[in-house]
């Protein structure tokens, strides 16, 4: 499999590797250093940063982001190394000899103290009144060097105006200290492109083409920024004030979904490590706040593989049955709001092998707003659907023009992670406090198929198992369902199953080689793409694809930080809560089974299906006008 | 009033003696490649552009390395203020440099080169390039250079487009790949991880145009001028007030004083050593020499005579700084703002000295944390400025009229 | 833009792309003559540079933003660099600067109504020996004097 091995960044943004020595007993294998006085054997090629890391001494980092290149331009790593002139940046200079190191001197101190002072005096705003408050890189650097007072000043007056024009991202450059991290997620981690360095010298600041609006731009609205600024520069539109007006507005009826993947995450908002699952919590913190209903995106996550999976069937049976060579195979997925705007840009003749199934999110707003409404009496104008998601790009998508098939707008907000923990903490309550409490009925169940959507290769897994028994009436063949070639944080993986002693039905498949590939990051989406331009997946006939790294776990929306540390972790907690659960195939949902009888009763990919469940895309292209 | 041209009558110990065209590329090919480096490491040659680094030391990692593309580049980004001996050096004597470079090639094994020629020097091109079409004709680059088979080297030559940092080595490999001229984290230096990742020499001009004298003369014949430490001669380009500025070939090791005399300035107030980037020199400083082991210098030389501002000297040099700063790293983005607030207090008559004493200090930070040479050199003429001629900035005994 | 003329700067800058090559170091050459054509490079010249290159638009406007010789707002047919620094200013610069803004009726940074001049500071241009200097386009003036250099701005107005 060809992966991605070049970055596109400057030479100097990417770490200088040092071939590793194999023979460990030979010349330069291991160095003798110093640090802090303390006599040391390391690996030649590491950085002092890591070097400091291994053996706990603290080095303060801006600008380093462990999933990104090295830039070395905050300068607050310096350190001193002893017979050079000037202080090194401590996570760029590779140990290649018997050096000396300082990391705390008097020089090493006054220069950082010099460096917060002068970054503070370009920091327009207050910490009061700023969404990262307590949760700041430079506010805890300055408390950690005492920083008491503006040394050199302080800018009295705004410099940018703040761009609100995304529905997902909003860029405040007032408080961008330039550390660039955000330009080293948007061009290499994710390959899309909208943020670089712009002008030089004092006049520098991060910026978009021509310095359009961000909604202007080709912005997918992944997020991976926000969770990447060490600062309140960047941060989610955030719809809470509004969701707390319709939830004290006696006349609205309010519903909450929650996706697998906050649930997992929002306890590092409330100081808890990260990989514990807070469902129960979550479900009795959200009642106490006020939302009339919460319900369990799992539910339409398994509503979602219905539809995929059988849309893949149908392909699949005309391209073999009917030979009709116009059939779009691999079918791409299509839950990732942030990668479908991506392919509409980047790739947008390719949009005929999307799934048109929407994403759970919106199946589940227009399922509420028709079916849940017509249930319990309640006119849909008075619903007000509200989806807790690790998502910025859901923002957008709950907003696009056709995502209304039920006669209203089939999602009214999307609520990240991060706020719906500030709108916890606004009503007073400390969730790993609470008792856990479930789902409201009628969707109060949902398979652990649909709860595994959170991470990489879930939804793969999870239309594998709901595939492969329809087509063969017996379970898949890995042990206790977990089909582990899905699995990890790979940039891409991919797997096959054979399909044998297929029913009556399904006969056509009979011997097929079901072939599937698993993406996540746009940045690996497109490596997918251009493998697809170059004919390389002829033979496969589905592909997952996540916009952000490491699946929803590591979405837009997610707590701050996030490392792939952090989101290995989380898809730990979403896995050991999926086998322990009775029901772990979306067709076993007996709530599934229900809605196919009661609502949707000419089955998945049927005509009302095809009306509330499945959308179309838009031809968006490159040009920027 | 095209004047750049204008061939002028210069005599001088190295670069400015005659030369026949050719010469030094021919002995050199007849060297080996060896002897070529152990000439050049008897000369102790030092880069010329301002930093000094040995350039034996720098050719021998190339030679060494066993990359199969390496690159010689011409270092023809002179955008220090008050600097212009590249261009007396590419309109006058382009033989020399262009030599310089075929020689570095064949000694290291590369097969190309680049001249980085600032923008402003866009009307050279059309000569340099003519230049480097007679040379292809007389078989002096190409394919089997003076019959020497197997050799090929051939130059291009690519244009900046106004920005000085480019003139730092790292940087300009970032503005040849196509990129912000922002320089990189050094090590990896050039010499292994260069233009596009291969080994790469970056020399400045005058480096590489002392070479084809130093292998017609040997290295034991560039020993015999200048100092121990700062072996044969230097360019220096003298500008300011003073009765014949132009280029100047002299020793290392000149005093000052010397210099002052032989361009008619005897009546200095300052003297800026190293264009913007350097130390202002007062009187009582005149009879420091010009060499890497006292008042190093790149070769530009700025004399400000009794009636002149210093305190608008150092405005301009500050302004000059906060424009070209690529604004990557914080205490050279911001650290040259607040340097130039600070001098713009003074002139207004509103500040405090222990404010003045806390910049000096920020100054000091930067000269050691910055990212590159350009924020480690500009609180140069801020901190020298500031206390050669204290006196007159801080206790000014008459009102000195601007300029 | 009209389509014509889009269709013409596309095709120009198809063959920049097939005279420098694809890779991202010809990125500059190929500004570099935008920019001497059109004396700026349009959004849409910026894309079209992109897509060429397979970088993203953004990446050309950074690139265009950092070097002060590349402008992505139309400037004058002719540009006209006047030094300032230090040397040049010592030399009377300033007198010269004054009667070059006289004679344009334009201040620094600004074009002529007709689109004809531009008037730019620069920084030292290497004319230091021969005071003040300025470049209008590619050429060089240096010994200026008031009278001197509005001959030759009137040569080009």
């Amino acid at each position: 499999m060809t992966m991605k091995t070049e970055l596109r960044s400057p030479v100097s943004q990417r770490p200088h590797i040092i071939p590793s020595v194999k023979d460990r007993k030979g010349i330069g294998a291991e160095v003798a250093i110093e640090l802090n006085g303390e006599k040391l054997h390391v690996q030649m090629g590491k950085t002092i940063l890591e070097v400091c890391r291994e053996n706990n001494v603290h080095i303060p980092t801006l600008c380093y982001h462990e999933d990104l290149c090295i830039a070395g331009n905050c300068r607050m790593c310096v350190v001193e190394v002893e017979g050079m002139r000037t202080l090194q940046a401590a996570c760029a200079f590779p140990i290649t000899g018997p050096v000396k190191i300082k990391t705390f001197s008097n020089k090493v101190r006054k220069a950082r103290k010099h460096i917060l002072d002068l970054m503070l005096s370009e920091h327009y705003g207050e910490c009061y009144s700023c969404v990262r408050n307590n949760n700041c890189e430079l506010q805890s650097l300055a408390k950690e060097y005492g920083v008491d007072g503006y040394e050199f000043g302080h800018v009295c007056e705004s410099r940018f105006e703040v761009d609100r024009s995304s529905y997902a991202v909003v860029r405040d450059m007032d408080k961008c200290i330039l550390c660039r991290r955000c330009v080293r997620t948007c061009i290499d981690l994710q390959e899309v492109g909208v943020l670089e360095a712009i002008d030089r010298g004092y006049d520098a600041r991060i910026g978009t083409f021509m310095d359009k609006p961000l909604a202007d731009v080709i912005c997918i609205n992944c997020g991976q920024c926000i969770n990447r600024c060490p600062t309140g520069a960047l941060h989610a539109n955030d719809p809470s004030d509004e969701i707390w007006k319709a939830i004290e507005d006696p006349s609205k009826h309010v519903v909450i979904q929650t996706a697998p993947s906050p649930r997992a995450a929002i306890g590092e908002e409330f100081g808890l490590p990260p990989g514990r699952s807070m469902t129960g919590q979550l479900n009795t913190a959200i009642r106490r706040i006020g939302f009339d209903r919460v319900f369990d995106t799992n539910f339409s996550a398994d509503l979602t593989i219905m539809e995929e999976g059988t849309e893949l069937l149908n392909r699949l049976r005309k391209a073999i049955v009917e030979k009709d060579e116009s059939v779009s195979l691999p079918q791409f997925t299509s839950c990732s709001p942030g990668w479908v705007k991506f392919i509409e840009h980047f790739y947008p003749e390719h949009l005929s092998y999307l799934s048109t199934a929407k994403s759970p999110q919106q199946m589940f707003g227009a399922v509420i707003k028709t079916f849940y409404a017509n249930e319990q009496g309640i006119d849909p104008k008075d619903i007000v659907t509200v989806a807790v998601m690790p998502c910025s790009a859901k923002k957008f998508e709950c907003n696009r023009p056709e995502m209304n098939s039920s006669g209203y707008k089939d999602v009214d907000y999307g609520l990240t992670t991060r706020e719906l923990a500030k709108m916890i903490r606004e009503a007073g309550l400390v969730l790993p406090d609470l008792p856990k409490s479930n789902f409201d009925e009628p969707f109060g169940e949902a398979s652990g198929a649909g709860l595994i959507f959170g991470a990489t290769g879930g939804v793969m897994e999870a239309a594998l198992r709901t595939v492969y028994e329809l087509v063969t009436g017996r379970p898949v063949p890995f042990e206790g369902l977990n089909i582990n070639p899905c699995r990890g944080m790979e940039g891409i993986k991919e797997a096959s199953v054979k399909l044998e002693n297929c029913t009556d039905q399904f006969s056509f498949l009979e011997g097929v080689e079901l072939k599937f590939l698993v993406a996540h990051g746009t940045a690996n989406a497109k490596t997918v793409m251009e493998m697809f331009n170059r004919g390389e997946l002829a033979g496969y006939h589905f592909i997952e694809i996540m916009g952000c790294p490491g699946g929803c776990i590591g979405g837009g929306g997610q707590p701050i930080p996030t490392s792939e540390e952090i989101r290995k972790l989380r898809a730990k907690a979403i896995y050991e809560e999926e086998a322990s659960l009775p029901v772990r195939k979306s067709h076993e949902n007996p709530r599934i089974k229900y809605i196919y009888e009661k609502f949707l009763s000419d089955g998945p990919c049927g005509k009302l299906s095809h009306k509330l469940l499945h959308t179309h895309y838009v031809k968006r292209g490159k040009f920027i006008t | 009033m095209n004047t750049a041209f204008e061939k002028q009558d210069r005599t001088g110990p190295v670069l400015f003696r005659t030369y026949e065209k050719g010469s030094g590329l021919k002995k050199a090919l007849s060297m080996e490649r060896n002897d070529i480096l152990d000439e050049l490491r008897e000369s102790k040659l030092k880069g010329r552009g301002g930093a000094g680094f040995p350039t034996s030391t720098k050719w021998m990692i190339v030679a060494a390395a066993s990359d199969s593309k390496k690159y010689v580049i011409c270092n023809a980004d002179e955008g220090e203020p008050g600097t212009f001996k590249d261009r007396v050096l590419l309109t006058e004597y382009p033989e020399l440099v262009f030599e310089g470079m075929v020689i570095a090639g064949y000694t290291i094994g590369a097969d190309e080169g680049i001249v980085y020629l600032r923008g402003e020097y866009f009307y050279m091109l059309s000569f340099l390039e003519k230049f480097l079409e007679d040379m292809r004709s007389n078989g002096l680059l190409g394919k089997n250079i003076l019959g020497k088979d197997g050799f090929n080297f051939d130059i291009s030559i690519r244009l900046g487009s106004g920005a000085y940092v480019c003139g730092e080595e790292t940087a300009l490999i970032e503005s040849l790949e196509g990129y912000r001229g922002e320089p990189r984290n050094r090590p990896p230096f050039p010499v292994n991880t260069g233009f596009m990742g291969h080994p790469t020499i970056v020399n400045n001009v005058e480096t590489l145009a002392s070479v084809p004298h130093l292998i017609m003369n040997g290295g034991a014949w560039f020993c015999e001028m200048g100092t121990d430490k700062s072996t044969g001669s230097k360019l220096f380009s003298v500008s300011g007030d003073c009765d014949s500025p132009g280029v100047y070939e002299l020793p290392w090791g000149t005093t000052i004083k010397e210099l002052l005399k032989i361009v008619g300035a005897e009546n200095a107030k300052a003297v800026q050593v190293g264009g913007a980037s350097g130390i202002c020199f007062g009187k009582k400083d005149f009879s420091r020499s010009l060499a890497y082991e006292d008042a190093a210098t790149g070769g530009s030389i700025m004399i400000f005579n009794e009636s002149r501002n210093m305190l608008h000297v150092l405005k301009s040099f500050m302004e000059f700084f906060v424009e070209e700063s690529c604004g990557q790293c914080t205490p050279c983005r911001i650290g040259n703002v607040k340097l130039l607030e600070g001098v713009e207090m003074i002139e207004r008559g509103e500040f405090t000295f222990e404010y003045i004493e806390k910049l000096k200090d920020l100054g000091r930070t930067m000269q050691v944390a910055s990212k590159c040479g350009l924020g480690q050199t500009s609180p140069n003429p801020f901190i020298s400025i500031l206390e050669n001629f204290k006196d007159e900035i801080f206790n000014p005994r008459e009102v000195n009229e601007a300029v | 833009m009209f389509v014509h003329e889009k269709n013409a700067v596309s095709d120009f800058i198809g063959d920049l792309t097939r005279k420098y090559g694809r890779q991202r170091s010809s990125l500059l050459p190929i500004l570099q003559e935008i920019q001497h054509k059109y004396n700026y490079v349009s959004d849409f010249a910026q894309q079209e540079v992109a897509r060429n290159l397979d970088i993203h638009p953004v990446e050309v406007y950074s690139v265009i933003s950092f070097y002060a010789f590349l402008y992505d707002k139309p400037r004058g047919r002719n540009i006209v660099r006047f030094c300032k620094t230090i040397v040049c200013e010592l030399a009377g610069a300033r007198a010269v600067a004054e009667a070059v803004k006289r004679e344009l009726g334009i201040g620094f940074g600004e074009t002529t109504k007709d689109g004809k001049i531009t008037l730019e500071y620069a920084n030292c241009i290497g004319m230091c020996d021969k005071s003040p200097a300025m470049l209008v386009n590619e050429r060089v003036y240096s010994g200026l004097d008031p009278e001197q250099a509005c001959k030759i701005i009137r040569e080009i107005k």
